[in-house]
């Protein structure tokens, strides 16, 4: 295939819900391999842009390609068979079940004959174990509940599932929002290893600081419109950050922003 | 899958890892690993309460007569602790199956002494009867998003109602249902619902003075009662169910975080649904059992069994909450319930201790679990 065909194409994207207009004409393009980081204040139109993305809403007008290919997704079912999938800030895991079962929640192989049809949890548990190590998650048994995960580790299990089965787009939401400093290094690391494998990654994210540290390319949101798409080269944090508050003057606040990482 | 290209340079070769993930599995205690099973609460209870009735009761109880006097009204509650354990793993509750017992028992009666169906179809017309009232309260749940606690305490009293109503209106005004037994008549159908099995083990074992017999050579108990039998098979389907095959890890999911498990792809609904029409089917199965048993059905069968069997399904390891929990765990709270209840007569206190015991029982089980998620989870 193309290489240089963008993996997601939107065009003009309009989302009414009633008399409310969510989304007044998005454009963006994700393509292999790079991470694109969708960026805008509360309000600005990203849940519903992700969630349009998603399958969740379908768009009231406008173009969505993926691969070139013009698409109409129904449900979330049809967005992940076309390979686009959404890790969700708090909605991934499930606390009280193991690592294994998680992992292959709601894609479980089985084998044998019906009735007697059972999940091959030996090899479930091997994939995690390898998959797990790979992310350099220090689980030492894929048996221990997912609640004893830190925040972090719950967000790169999810996009290591994303990954797994076959994912070509990945939708982060929010990932890092949560998360502590060690925590919140360890997921942006694993979002650029992501990356490397040919991925193409929807960061989103309130804190620009997160953003610049992983994204090649910054599309800002603002009032369901995009102000603008910017390579990493053609801006600097600062703007980045003003034109997120939709043009305020915001140098005091970035000031304090400074410190954080 | 996704392993064309190897991201980062610190992957170490495959066998290596092997290497490393084999020692870091022998790191987990022997402890933590019972630590973690559901059913731990349940199965140190029955051991307690066994000790605690070996020290007081008659030695006869724990003969085979004793035991099967014990199992036998742990079996009845036990088909519905197991069915209400696995809904409340899936995140609901069904108030309704004690009511649904004695409306089952009115169909099935009805269905072989008014309509004079076989024996056969009469069984399984009671089972769709129950499948579809199952299904009807799960989808109002669903549809309506409303606790399942009132959906089905209305259906408390709706079927208890109707039961009531039904039984007048087929025998002119009794509230008890006769001659279903009779009519049922004997057939290979009727041994695998009503009787014993397993007779000729028993007077085998007898023969040999393994087990205890008469002058005569019939063993003092012939058999098993099937009540038990389907008991045991059903603790362990639902056990299997749960946790080896995929319908299983979806009802953990459901009942853990319903919205999580639907952006996975799990059909939640559908499975809600399913359980609640297992849990409904499983009071028809307790009802066939129990009203071929007597002979007759009356409208006060399976009452307040919906709370015993919640509260069996709690001393088994479920939380309320859902989402965590077993099936093998209901069993051995149902069996812990059968030997206070029964056994309360083989010692010298006053038997209406039962409830004291029970409430008891219920309020460490409640604590002991909420103690055990915290450590599971490392929550807080």
């Amino acid at each position: 295939m193309d290489n240089e065909t963008p993996l997601i194409d939107i065009r003009n994207l309009v989302k009414h819900f009633g008399s409310v207009i969510a989304l007044s004409g998005v454009s963006l393009t994700v393509r292999r391999g790079e991470v694109m980081c969708l960026l805008g204040d509360n309000g600005a139109g990203k849940s519903t842009l992700i969630k349009t993305l998603a399958g969740v809403h379908r768009p009231t007008s406008g173009e969505f390609f993926v691969e070139g290919q013009s698409v109409a997704f129904a449900s979330p079912r049809d967005a992940l068979d076309a390979g686009i999938a959404t890790v969700y800030q708090d909605l991934a895991m499930i606390p009280l079940m193991s690592v294994t079962r998680n992992f292959f929640m709601g894609r479980e192989p089985v084998k044998g004959i019906w009735p007697f049809r059972n999940v091959d949890f030996a090899h479930c548990d091997e994939v995690t174990r390898e998959e797990m190590h790979r992310i350099g998650i220090d689980v030492r048994d894929p048996h221990q509940a997912v609640g004893t995960l830190s925040g972090g580790e719950r967000q790169c299990v999810a996009i290591a599932r994303a990954v797994y089965f076959g994912a070509k787009v990945l939708i982060l939401d929010e990932p890092t929002s949560a998360l502590g400093v060690a925590q919140t290094s360890m997921v942006l690391k694993y979002i650029h290893q992501v990356r490397q494998k040919g991925l193409g990654v929807i960061f989103i994210t309130h804190n620009v600081r997160h953003a610049y540290a992983v994204g090649d390319r910054f599309t800002v949101l603002n009032r369901g419109k995009t102000l603008g798409t910017y390579a990493k080269l053609e801006i600097q944090i600062e703007e980045l950050q003003n034109l997120m508050a939709g043009g305020k003057e915001l140098q005091a606040v970035s000031e304090e922003l400074g410190g954080m990482v | 899958m996704v392993n064309t290209t190897q991201p980062t340079a610190d992957l170490s070769p495959a066998p290596v890892v092997e290497k490393i993930q084999d020692e870091r599995l022998r790191e987990v205690s022997l402890l933590t690993k019972i630590m973690r099973r559901p059913e731990l609460g349940a199965l140190a209870g029955l051991v307690l309460v066994t000790i605690f009735f070996l020290s007081t009761a008659d030695a006869s109880m724990f003969t085979l007569a004793g035991i099967m006097n014990i199992l036998s009204p742990a079996a009845q509650l036990g088909v519905l602790a197991i069915a209400a354990a696995l809904l409340m793993i899936g995140g609901e509750f069904d108030l309704s199956i004690g009511s649904m017992v004695a409306f089952t028992g009115l169909v099935f009666g009805a269905f072989i002494t008014i309509s004079g169906w076989p024996l056969l179809l009469a069984i399984a017309g009671t089972f769709v009867v129950a499948a579809v009232l199952g299904g009807l309260n799960g989808q109002m749940v669903i549809r309506t998003r409303l606790p399942s606690f009132i959906v089905t305490l209305a259906f408390l009293f709706i079927l208890r109602g109707l039961s009531l109503v039904g039984l007048k209106w087929a025998t002119g005004g009794s509230t008890q249902m006769r001659g279903i037994g009779d009519q049922a008549g004997e057939s290979l159908v009727r041994e695998l619902f009503s009787g014993v099995a397993f007779e000729g083990v028993f007077s085998w074992l007898a023969a040999h003075d393994v087990i205890a017999k008469f002058p005569n050579g019939t063993p003092t108990v012939t058999g098993m009662p099937v009540s038990i039998v389907w008991f045991i098979l059903f603790a362990l389907v639902a056990t299997w169910l749960l946790l080896r095959t995929r319908a299983g890890n979806w009802i953990f999911a459901a009942g853990g975080d319903a919205n999580a498990a639907r952006n996975s792809g799990v059909p939640v609904d559908r499975v809600k649904t399913g359980l609640f029409m297992l849990t409904a089917c499983a009071a028809a199965l307790v009802a066939i059992l129990t009203v071929l048993d007597a002979g007759s059905t009356d409208a006060r069968r399976g009452f307040q069994k919906e709370f015993e069997a919640i509260i069996a399904a709690v001393i088994g390891g479920c939380l309320l909450t859902g989402g965590y929990g077993s099936a093998i765990g209901a069993f051995f709270g149902a069996i812990i319930f059968g030997m206070v209840s029964i056994g309360l007569t083989y010692t010298r206190f006053d038997s209406d201790w039962f409830q004291v015991f029970l409430g008891a029982m219920l309020l460490l089980a409640v604590l002991f679990n909420n103690f055990i998620r915290r450590k599971v989870t490392g929550e807080r």
